[in-house]
C-alpha cells in the first residue's frame, strides 16, 4: 500500500534515507523520525506492551509516546526505549523493537494475554504472596525476568555525553504559537533569551494544521518569525531541547540530542545535560491531546486526531481511511479540515448529541467506538448510535478526548495545580513555581488568536520585573473558536478499555483498586502501575483519575492528581553523569613525587584523592609481601625513605593562634617552647575523636599542624568553624599548606647518615624538635617525628623541590643498604608500634577508648570536652583499643573480623569487637592486629576466637598492649 | 540552587555543604548542665517556614547563616557567623 501523499513540510523529498527496522531494509526521507518512516512504510507494529504483550502502534507524533519505544543500534552497543517519535532517521539506522521473542508479530510472551483475568491490577502482590518458601526461588527471579521495558546493554555506556551552563534572563519553554510571541516580545526589549523546542524544528502545532496567520499561512508565518528571531544577537535558538525539570532559584534541567540524529556524529556528543539558569521562565509548553478509553483502543491503527494531522502535514503519511471519534468541536473542525486537504474520512464520530455538521463524511453525533478488529492492526471499527451497532471498515482511528495543558513544570516543587471546569483539565495555577508563569495552552488558552495574545502579555509582565521596556506589539490575525466538549473518560462497554498503554492499565483495573481500598490516586497509581511506565502517563493519568473519580463517587478535583516530579522526559544516566566518567569522576591529587614513584614501578593505591605508592618492587619478588618486608626492614634496619606530603599541613598564625590550639586540641599547646612539636588530639563537639596529628611550634606566634590525610580536609573547615563562630576577634589566621610543601620521612638507624649527606651536617635535635634547615639555597624544616618507631625525621621543602628531594634522598638510602618505602611497609611499621590511623578512629571512638584519655586536660575548656564525660562515652562496657596475636603466628587475620568467647556463637549478638587493622609483621615473625574490643584493656592476656565469615578464617587470637615492638621507644628516643 | 556567600556573593549550590541548624554556633558554656549540652548537640527544630541553617563556603572557607524558608524555598539573606551576634 501507498502510504505518502504528495508534500510534508518536514521532509526534503529528494533525499532517500535507507535504514533498517527489526532486520528488514527500508527507505524514508530526510526529514522523517523513525516513526513517520515507519508508518510511511506501512509499519503499524512498533513495539509489545509491558504486560500482557499487546501489539501496539504509535500513538502520538511527539516526546509523550507510550508504545512506540524500540532499541536503536548505535555506538557499538544499543539503546533501550528509544522513542520513535522523538529519533530523528538517518542513514544506517538499526532500530529494533524490544519486549516481543521471537518477533514482533510472534511474540511468545503475549501468551501473558490469555491469563488476563489472572494478571488484573495488584497481581504481584496477590500472587506471589505464599507460600513463603517461594518468594526467593520462584517468585522473584520470575518477576525479575519479566520486569523493565527494553533490556538493558550489560556493556559500559562509551557513548559521549556532554555537560554545559548557560545562563539568561528569559527561558521560554516551547515554541508554538505562545513561545515565539514571548520570544519576540522579550528579543526586540533586549532581553537575553533562551528559546528551548523539544522538536527539530521550531513551530509546534504551527507546524502541524493548516490555518492562516497575518494574511500567510501559518508556517511561512513561523518561517517569518525565526528569521527574526535568528538575527537578533539576544535570542539564542535551542532546538532538540527538552526542559525536563525546574529547580530552586530559577533552575532549570535541560536534554538536548546533539549527536543521535547524525549517520556521522564525529565528536559531537550523543546527548548534552544542561543546566540553563533564568531569571524569569514562561512555560509555553503548549497541551496535549487525550486519547478515549473505549475498548479496543490500544490496536496499532489507533493514533491521536493531533498525531494524525502531524503525521498529514509534516511528513505527508497517508492514514487511509480514517474514522474520527471525537467529543470536542476542536476535532470536528480538524476533521473537516483534513477532509478538505483529501485526506479519507471514513466517519465522524461524536458523543454529543447536539453537534451536527455539514460535512463531507458521515457524521455520528451522540455515538461512540465500542469495539475494534485487526489482529496487527486495525480493520475495523463498531460503532454503536443511540443503541444501534454498525461497522465501520477502516485503516486508523484518530481519538480526541479534548487537551490537557503540559503543565508539569509548574508542578515540581510540589503545588498541586487547580481544576478547570471550562475544559475539563487541569490548569497551572500563577506563582506554582517562583520566575515561572505558564501561558497560552499551557494554561487552558487554546485558540491560536488567544495564544498569540497571551504570549505577548506574559512577556511583558516578564519583562516589566526584568525591569525591561516592553516593545509594542501588534498581535497578528489569526483562527479565534471556541473550544467545547463533552468529557468522556470511559466508553462503558464490554471488552478491555485501556488508559496506561505502556503499561497495561485498563479502566477495570482502576475501578478494582478503588474497590479494594486503593481510592487514593497515590494508591491507585502504585496498585495498578498507572502512569509509571517511561512516558509517566503523559496521556492517560488524567484519564485514569477521571475514572478513579467515577468509581470511588468523588469529583475530579477533590480525587487529585499525582504528584508530578521531574524529569519530565526521560533523562539517560550517560547524560546525567557527562563528564564525570573514569579520571572524570573526581579529581586526582599527586605528590611531587608520582612520577619517579611510578618509574620506579609502584603499583599506586587512592589515599581519598591521593595516590601514594604502594609498595616498591624488584625483580625477582614472590609476590608484594616480599617488597613488603624488604622495605619495613630498610627501616628497622637501615633506613628509608617515604613522601609523607598527603598528610593535611595547616598554618596557624597569630598572637592568639597557641590560646585557639588549647581550644581545639584536647591538649595544651600554647606553653610548646619554640622548636618543639607535641603529639595532639582532637575530638568533635558530640566527644569522640576528629583526627590526630602533631603540632610544632615554628615561633613565637607560627605554629604548624599537621593532620592525617583522611581528615585534612575536615580539619580545616572544623578549625574555620571554630575560630569564626567561637573566637570571634582573635587574631588569627588560618591556612592550609598541605601542596606548598613536600615532606619526605627519613627513618631509621642510619637516618642520620643521609641527612648528614643532605644537610651538611645534622642539627641536634631532640626527639619531638624541629628547627629550619637550609639545602644549598633552599629553605626548608626539618622535623624529628616517627611513626615507624625508628629514629626518623621528616625534612619539608617548597614543593617545587620535592621531586629533587625524594629521588636524592632515596639514592642515599639505596647506598647505604635501604630504599623508599611505601604504604604496606609503613602500615606494618605503625601497627608493630600501636600507632592508630582512621581505621582505629572510625568516629565511634573516644579518647577513653583509645587509651588516651589521660591526654585530655583538665584544666581548660577545649571543643569536645563537656560531651566526652557524658555516662556512656567512658567504662568497661566500651570497646578498647587492644592489641591481637594469633596462637598459630602463621594464622593470617585481616581487618574487619569479628572476635568471639571461645565457645559462644558466631552472631551479631555474641560479638565483643572486631579487628581494626592486620598485617604480618616480618620483624616479630607472626601476624599481628590492632582491635576494638569491650573492656578490652582490662583483657590483656584473654584469649578469643576470631571469625571472618567473608574471608574463611577462624582462629584463636589473644589480646595485648597495642605495641608490639619496643614499648619503651627508645629506639626513636635515642 | 543558589546561596549568597558574604565574601563571594550569589555562588552555586555546590559550592557548599549544609551542616545543619544554626543552633550550632549557641554553644554553652563549658560548666553548664548537661542538659544545656544535650540540647546543643542533639535537639533541632523542625521548622515549616523561616529558618536560619549554617552552611560553609569551601572556597574562601567563609562559614555562613542563612535565612531560609522550608516551605517555598525561598532563600532571603545570609550572614557570616563570624559577624553574626
Ligand atoms: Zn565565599
Amino acid at each position: 500500500m501507498k502510504r505518502r501523499v504528495t508534500g510534508g513540510s518536514a521532509l526534503d523529498r529528494g533525499r532517500a534515507v535507507r535504514f533498517h527496522f527489526d532486520g528488514r531494509e527500508m527507505t524514508g526521507c530526510r526529514g522523517d523520525t523513525l516513526a513517520s518512516a515507519l508508518l510511511a512504510n506501512n509499519v503499524r507494529l512498533m513495539g509489545r506492551s509491558f504486560k500482557y504483550h499487546r501489539p501496539r502502534g504509535v500513538l502520538t507524533a511527539g516526546s509523550e509516546e507510550p508504545n512506540a519505544l524500540v532499541e536503536l543500534k548505535r555506538d557499538g552497543t544499543f539503546h533501550p526505549n528509544i522513542r520513535a517519535t522523538l529519533q530523528e532517521l538517518h542513514s544506517g539506522l538499526e532500530a529494533r523493537v524490544q519486549n516481543c521473542w521471537p518477533s514482533v508479530r510472534h511474540d511468545v510472551m503475549a501468551v501473558n494475554d490469555l491469563f488476563a483475568p489472572f494478571l488484573s491490577a495488584g497481581f504481584y502482590y496477590k500472587t506471589f504472596m505464599w507460600p513463603r518458601a517461594f518468594w526467593e526461588r520462584l517468585y522473584e527471579p520470575v518477576i525479575r525476568r519479566a520486569a523493565g521495558l527494553g533490556r538493558l546493554p550489560r556493556a559500559h555506556d562509551e557513548s559521549l555525553h556532554e555537560r554545559a551552563f548557560a545562563f539568561c534572563d528569559l527561558l521560554v519553554i516551547g515554541s508554538g504559537p505562545t513561545g515565539l510571541m514571548v520570544a519576540l516580545t522579550a528579543g526586540r526589549a533586549g532581553a537575553d533569551v533562551i528559546l528551548a523546542e523539544e522538536d527539530r524544528q521550531m513551530g509546534g502545532r504551527l507546524l502541524s494544521q493548516a490555518g492562516q496567520i497575518d494574511g500567510q499561512g501559518a508556517e511561512d508565518w513561523v518561517q517569518g518569525v525565526l528569521a527574526e528571531l535568528t538575527a537578533l544577537p539576544n535570542v539564542r535558538l535551542m532546538p532538540r531541547t527538552s526542559i525536563f525539570g525546574t529547580y530552586d532559584g530559577g533552575v532549570f534541567g535541560a536534554l538536548e540530542r546533539v549527536g543521535q540524529h547524525l549517520a556521522e556524529p564525529g565528536l559531537a556528543p550523543r546527548e548534552c545535560y544542561w543546566r540553563i539558569t533564568a531569571r524569569r521562565a514562561i512555560l509555553a509548553s503548549g497541551a496535549l491531546e487525550r486519547p478515549i478509553a473505549h475498548p479496543g483502543n490500544d490496536r496499532p491503527g489507533v493514533m491521536l486526531l493531533s498525531a494524525v494531522a502531524s503525521y498529514w502535514h509534516r511528513w505527508a503519511v497517508d492514514p487511509g481511511r480514517v474514522v474520527v471519534f471525537g467529543n470536542n468541536d476542536h476535532a470536528l473542525a480538524s476533521a473537516q479540515v483534513l477532509a478538505d486537504q483529501g485526506m479519507q474520512i471514513a466517519a465522524y464520530i461524536d458523543p454529543r448529541e447536539d453537534v451536527a455538521g455539514d460535512t463531507p463524511f458521515p457524521f455520528h453525533s451522540g455515538g461512540e467506538v465500542v469495539a475494534t478488529r485487526g489482529r496487527h492492526g486495525l480493520r475495523e471499527v463498531t460503532i454503536r448510535v443511540r443503541g444501534r451497532e454498525s461497522r465501520i471498515a477502516c485503516d486508523t482511528l484518530a481519538l480526541s478526548g479534548g487537551w490537557n495543558p503540559t503543565l508539569a513544570l509548574t508542578c515540581h516543587h510540589g503545588a498541586r495545580p487547580v481544576w478547570d471546569e471550562a475544559i475539563a483539565a487541569f490548569v497551572p495555577r500563577p506563582g506554582m513555581v517562583p520566575g515561572l508563569e505558564a501561558a497560552g495552552a499551557a494554561r487552558g488558552r487554546f485558540s491560536i488568536a488567544a495564544c498569540l495574545a497571551d504570549g505577548v502579555e506574559a512577556a511583558q509582565a516578564a519583562l516589566a520585573e526584568l525591569g525591561l521596556k516592553a516593545p509594542d506589539m501588534v498581535l497578528p490575525e489569526a483562527e479565534d473558536s471556541a473550544y467545547a466538549l463533552r468529557p468522556l473518560w470511559q466508553v462503558k462497554a464490554k471488552g478491555r478499555a485501556w488508559l496506561d498503554f505502556a503499561n497495561d492499565v485498563t479502566t477495570k483495573d482502576v475501578t478494582l483498586a478503588a474497590q479494594e481500598g486503593f481510592a487514593s490516586v497515590e494508591h491507585m497509581k502504585r496498585y495498578t502501575t498507572q502512569g509509571m511506565a517511561p512516558d509517566q502517563g503523559k496521556s492517560s493519568n488524567m484519564g485514569a483519575l477521571a475514572v478513579l473519580a467515577d468509581a470511588t463517587g468523588g469529583s475530579i478535583p477533590e480525587t487529585g492528581t499525582t504528584t508530578f516530579r521531574p524529569p519530565f522526559v526521560p533523562v539517560s544516566i550517560g547524560a546525567l553523569g557527562a563528564g564525570a566518567k573514569g579520571a572524570g569522576f573526581r579529581p586526582e591529587r599527586r605528590t611531587t613525587s608520582d612520577a619517579q614513584a611510578r618509574a620506579m614501578g609502584a603499583p599506586m593505591i587512592e589515599a581519598g584523592l591521593w595516590y601514594r605508592p604502594s609498595y616498591f618492587p624488584q625483580a625477582g619478588d614472590a609476590d608484594w609481601r616480599t617488597a613488603c618486608n624488604r622495605e619495613t626492614g630498610f627501616v628497622r634496619q637501615t633506613v628509608g625513605v617515604c613522601d609523607v606530603s598527603t598528610l593535611g599541613k595547616i598554618a596557624v598564625q597569630g598572637p592568639d593562634a597557641g590560646r585557639f590550639l588549647d581550644f581545639v586540641y584536647t591538649g595544651t599547646m600554647s606553653r610548646l617552647a619554640v622548636g618543639r612539636v607535641r603529639y595532639g588530639l582532637m575530638l568533635r563537639e558530640d566527644g569522640h575523636v576528629m583526627d590526630d596529628g602533631t603540632c610544632a611550634r615554628l615561633n613565637e606566634h607560627d605554629y604548624l599542624v599537621t593532620t592525617t590525610t583522611a581528615a585534612a580536609g575536615e580539619v580545616m573547615q572544623h578549625l574555620e568553624f571554630v575560630q569564626q563562630a567561637f573566637c570571634r576577634g582573635w587574631q588569627l589566621r588560618l591556612a592550609s599548606v598541605t601542596e606548598n610543601w613536600a615532606q619526605m620521612a627519613v627513618a631509621g638507624p642510619l637516618a642520620g647518615e643521609v641527612l648528614g649527606h643532605v644537610l651538611g651536617e645534622v642539627p641536634d635535635l631532640p626527639f619531638m624538635g624541629y628547627c629550619p634547615v637550609q639545602i644549598g639555597a633552599v629553605a626548608g624544616r626539618l622535623f624529628r617525628i616517627s611513626f615507624s618507631g625508628e629514629k626518623g625525621y621528616e625534612l619539608a621543602v617548597p614543593a617545587r623541590f620535592g621531586a629533587d628531594l625524594f629521588r636524592h634522598l632515596v639514592a642515599l638510602a639505596e647506598g647505604l643498604g635501604g630504599g623508599a618505602y611505601g604504604m604496606e611497609a609503613l602500615n606494618v611499621l605503625r601497627i608493630e608500634k600501636g600507632f592508630i590511623t582512621h581505621a582505629e578512629i572510625d568516629g565511634r571512638v573516644t579518647a577513653f577508648d583509645l587509651g588516651m584519655q589521660g591526654m585530655m586536660s583538665s584544666k581548660k575548656d577545649f571543643i569536645g570536652r563537656a560531651a566526652s564525660q557524658r555516662p556512656g562515652l567512658t567504662g568497661p562496657e566500651r570497646m578498647q583499643l587492644v592489641g591481637l596475636r594469633p596462637s598459630d603466628p602463621q594464622a593470617g587475620i585481616a581487618a574487619g573480623a569479628s572476635l568471639f568467647q571461645p565457645d559462644a556463637p558466631a552472631t551479631a549478638a555474641h560479638v565483643e569487637g572486631h579487628v581494626t587493622s592486620a598485617c604480618y609483621s616480618p620483624t616479630l615473625g607472626t601476624w599481628l592486629g590492632l582491635a576494638l574490643v569491650v573492656n578490652g584493656r582490662a583483657r590483656h592476656g584473654a584469649r578469643l576466637r576470631l571469625e571472618d565469615g567473608l574471608r574463611g578464617q577462624r582462629c584463636e587470637v589473644s589480646l595485648c598492649d597495642p605495641v608490639f615492638f619496643d614499648p619503651e621507644g627508645g629506639r626513636m628516643r635515642d | 540552587m543558589y546561596l549568597p556567600c558574604p565574601c563571594c556573593g550569589w555562588r552555586d549550590m555546590r559550592e557548599f555543604t549544609c551542616i545543619g541548624a544554626a543552633d550550632y554556633c549557641d554553644r554553652p558554656e563549658a560548666d553548664a548542665p548537661p542538659e544545656a549540652w544535650d540540647n546543643y548537640l542533639h535537639l533541632r527544630d523542625n521548622p515549616a517556614g523561616p529558618a536560619r541553617d549554617l552552611w560553609y563556603h569551601a572556597p574562601c572557607g567563609t562559614w555562613l547563616e542563612v535565612a531560609r524558608d522550608t516551605v517555598t524555598h525561598a532563600v532571603t539573606g545570609s550572614t557570616a557567623v563570624e559577624e553574626a551576634g
